[in-house]
């Protein structure tokens, strides 16, 4: 059996430390020839940490990483690359301008005196290309293909440059049921030729399907692993996040209120041609989930006045407004914490204290003077409320992790009481604990009239925080589940298109 | 006094002393009186461009809109025979516009600051030399020049923007110096003390996180301009007073380097984000004393681009050492907590 020979790589005892956070603690990880390993873990377990150390983008603080039994320090993605681990990125790194053998040999251009050697690349690209099961013609510009063909490119590149083991990071995020599929096929075509594939997913019922063995990450440590005949739904939520579900997902049902939020028809920049209408009640938390790419974010961005509706009305409490801008949309009593928090929720290099004020300080100036103790109560009371780790208010938010940071950016919000919260990816890259204090949050919040809507793509997070849930597919809104309908076969399928069963 | 204020105060003082010691010339009233003027101008230029550094952008129009305001001024006292006030009205305006237009050009056109402000440089420069057909020309009469109306309105005008005020028997200090402090005190209030200097610290940082707090940050950048060509528009008038005679082709030219390498040794990263008025109005007195000792000092004066160039990189690297080294240390101290 497998386990009898010397696995193709291992680590052991890793360790990574960033400011403010623990990313991996003594973390080990086995893959064998020809395995798919699955690696699973919610959001901020460090699977993509761990991932980076095995494909040379950042080294590790300590701990060993062998292949075929050698121990090996990559400085770079290149060292990683020669010793033949390949890192398929989440986003697609290709040149969309180049063609495909152009893209496949990118940086490996076979040259003399650098004048490009155009002979065999063609001939040479299309030989990896089939192993993909990709059948196009070799001069077809990279940006003409869609993203599942593109992902594909990216394996054959991989392929190209020997690689054994593929490192694949939630490769079927943004694929179609049928990309999702081929895709699939593939991962089995490349076992059968002895490729060794980690395969990081969010998705079960796909571990389920591919994986030859899963191993669970938990808060930066190893959870556990399973073999092959003990994968399933349960023992791998059960290993995640260390309790049962119920107890972790700690909800009460609230009668809902009157309608808080109204949008009908409206049509986003990103997909102006679908429209989109839903309601959302005080005290409801409302979960959108889908494909990366369904436009979900653009929703929210565009209720938010991020970028402005171009069709179609929005109504706060029945009064009908036109946020242009996140200004407009706070005034009407909304608020949203960004996806990206670094880029859109804090200012990083400003403190706890400037950043927690920040959307208050026009409401406490003093005829446009700072009103510094009225700033001073609003960060100690975010800090206070949300239960922030931090040294000092003086303390740069650069420095803390992402789980306070999260909180801060609560904390700016809940100084104006919105009446909508809208939350983007609530608990990405961070820790269990600060995570359920979020959700615990968000179940207050909702208690005491708030209106939530959150966009997330953990489908733990939305089964178990939604009263319910829209489930948006290019744009559209594919399909409402109310709380007892709401299951992963439901979403998924509402995901990728596939109308629901009667 | 923050680390980088106190540091390039550390290094004014140093230059001072050094400069001093080696040049009993260096601390007579004269000297110094000059040295305080000089750099009074500078800073005020300085000031307005670390506003516009502050929200990350960049002006490179200073220079001219410097030439600009004081040939217009000059033009409209000498030639025209325009009421002294409105006239100085006049030229205040026109530097609110040229901030305004750059606002929003880049702003709603959304063309990068640099090309903006650069196209303003060449713009302006040359509207000066085609209004008075490149012939030089001074605000204030000489004595035999007959040709201004409203002379003494003129003279007492001069009296307020390049006079002097008797401190003691023998020390005066010239006016621009109140000026200086006047607009230094207004821009330090505005950055540390308002709403507005708190959303520029912000929108420097990070842009997109500002506009997503609710922060009109469009309108905050257009009032960064503005205060950056007002500034620059002061100290045109400042300049056009100071100078006997104003040259179209000459005045102010290259002024806008010297104001953003105040900015920049006075603690402004070129990133955003960061600044401070103190800072900047030690870094142009730096300046204007390092160019003040070259030539006390004996030094060539063909050298003193390549001392200035020198001292400045040195500080600016001396700054980012700091700020790393300080950061590791911030983040070696995270670990252990």
């Amino acid at each position: 059996m497998a386990e009898a020979r010397t696995p193709l790589l291992e680590v052991r005892g890793l360790c990574k430390q960033f400011p403010g956070v623990r990313a991996l603690h003594e973390v080990a990880l086995e893959l064998h020839q020809g395995e798919v390993l699955a690696l699973i873990g919610e959001n901020g377990a460090g699977k993509s940490t761990l991932m980076k150390i095995l494909a040379g983008v950042q080294p590790a603080d300590s701990g060993e990483y062998l292949i075929e039994s050698e121990p090996v320090r990559f400085q770079n993605v290149r060292d990683a690359m020669a010793a033949g681990v390949a890192l398929i990125h989440q986003e697609l790194n290709l040149a969309a301008n180049l063609d495909l053998a152009a893209n496949i040999f990118l940086g490996r251009e076979p040259n003399q005196f650098g004048f490009f050697q155009n002979r065999n690349i063609h001939a040479e690209a299309a030989k990896f290309l089939k192993r993909v099961g990709l059948d196009l013609p070799t001069d077809t510009l990279v940006g003409n293909l869609p993203i599942g063909k593109q992902q594909l490119v990216e394996i054959a590149k991989a392929l190209s440059c020997n690689a054994r083991v593929l490192i694949m990071d939630e490769p079927t995020s943004s694929l179609s049921q049928t990309e999702t599929e081929t895709l699939f096929e593939v991962v089995h075509d490349l076992r059968r030729q002895g490729i060794s594939i980690i395969y990081i997913s969010h998705r079960l019922g796909e571990v389920k399907e591919l994986a030859d063995r899963v191993t669970v990450f938990r808060d930066g440590e190893n959870a556990g692993d399973l073999a092959k005949d003990e994968i399933s739904h349960d023992a791998m939520v059960r290993l995640m996040v260390g309790r049962d579900l119920s107890e972790f997902y700690d909800r009460q049902i609230h009668s809902p209120g009157k309608v808080v939020l109204d949008v009908e028809q409206i049509r986003t920049p990103e997909h102006p041609n679908t429209e989109v209408s839903l309601k959302i009640h005080a005290g409801e938390i409302v979960g959108i989930a889908g494909l990366v790419g369904a436009g979900r974010t653009e929703l929210l961005q565009t209720l938010f006045g991020v970028t402005p509706a171009l069709g179609g009305t929005i109504r706060m409490n029945g009064e009908l407004i036109r946020p242009q801008s996140p200004r407009d949309a706070i005034a009407a009593g909304m608020a949203l914490a960004p996806e990206d928090r670094k880029l859109h929720g804090l200012v990083l290099p400003m403190t706890v204290r400037e950043n927690a004020s920040l959307a208050s300080l026009k409401r406490d100036q003093n005829k446009g003077l700072l009103n510094f103790s009225a700033e001073e109560t609003v960060a100690e009371e975010a800090v206070e409320q949300l239960q922030i780790k931090t040294p000092h208010l003086e303390q740069v938010a650069r420095f803390l992790s992402g789980g306070n940071q999260q909180k801060i950016v609560l904390g700016k919000w809940l100084a104006l009481t919105p009446q909508l919260l809208m939350l983007d990816e609530p608990t990405r890259g961070i820790d269990v604990g600060a995570k359920r204090e979020i959700y615990r949050l968000m179940e207050k919040l909702a208690g005491e009239g708030m209106a939530i809507l959150f966009v997330s793509s953990e489908m733990e997070e939305v089964l178990g925080m939604a009263d319910r849930a829209f489930v948006m597919h290019e744009g559209r809104i594919a399909g409402e589940l109310a709380r007892n309908e709401l299951s992963e076969e439901a979403i998924m399928q509402l995901a990728t298109g596939t109308p629901l069963a009667a | 006094m923050n680390k980088n204020t106190l540091g390039i105060f550390g290094l004014l003082v140093a230059i001072f002393a050094v400069t001093a010691l080696l040049n009993d010339k260096f601390i007579s009233a004269y000297n110094i009186q000059n040295l305080i003027k000089w750099s009074s101008l500078y800073a005020v230029m300085s000031i307005g461009v670390a506003f516009v550094i502050i929200t990350g952008g960049i002006d490179l129009s200073i220079g001219s809109v410097v030439g600009l305001v004081a040939v217009v001024l000059a033009y409209q006292l000498k030639v025209k025979g325009i009421d002294p006030g409105q006239a100085i009205i006049t030229t205040m305006c026109m530097s609110l516009l040229i901030g305004l237009i750059h606002g929003l050009l880049i702003t709603k056109a959304k063309i990068q600051p640099f090309v903006v402000t650069l196209c303003g440089l060449l713009i302006y420069r040359s509207l000066g030399r085609w209004l008075t057909d490149n012939q030089s020309l001074g605000p204030v009469p000489l004595e035999d020049d007959k040709g201004y109306a409203n002379i003494d309105t003129i003279n007492s005008l001069d009296q307020i923007f390049s006079g002097k005020i008797a401190i003691t028997d023998s020390f005066n200090l010239p006016t621009p110096a109140l000026f200086l402090l006047a607009l230094g005190i207004a821009a330090a209030l505005f950055l540390n003390r308002t709403i507005w200097g708190r959303y520029l610290f912000a929108l420097g940082n990070n842009e997109d996180g500002a506009r997503y707090s609710g922060i009109n940050t469009d309108n905050m950048k257009i009032i960064a301009y503005v205060i950056c060509s007002f500034m620059a528009g002061i100290a045109g008038i400042l300049f056009a007073f100071e100078l006997d005679s104003v040259q179209p082709a000459q005045t102010g030219e290259f002024y806008e380097l010297y104001a953003i390498a105040a900015a920049v040794l006075g603690g402004c990263s070129l990133r955003g984000g960061v600044g401070s008025i103190l800072g900047v109005i030690i870094a142009a007195a730096v300046i204007r004393l390092i160019y003040n000792s070259i030539n006390m000092l004996g030094i060539s004066t063909h050298l003193e681009f390549g001392i200035l160039g020198i001292v400045i990189l040195l500080g600016v690297m001396a700054d980012e050492f700091l700020k790393r080294y300080s950061a590791q240390r911030a983040a070696a101290k995270q670990k252990e907590s």
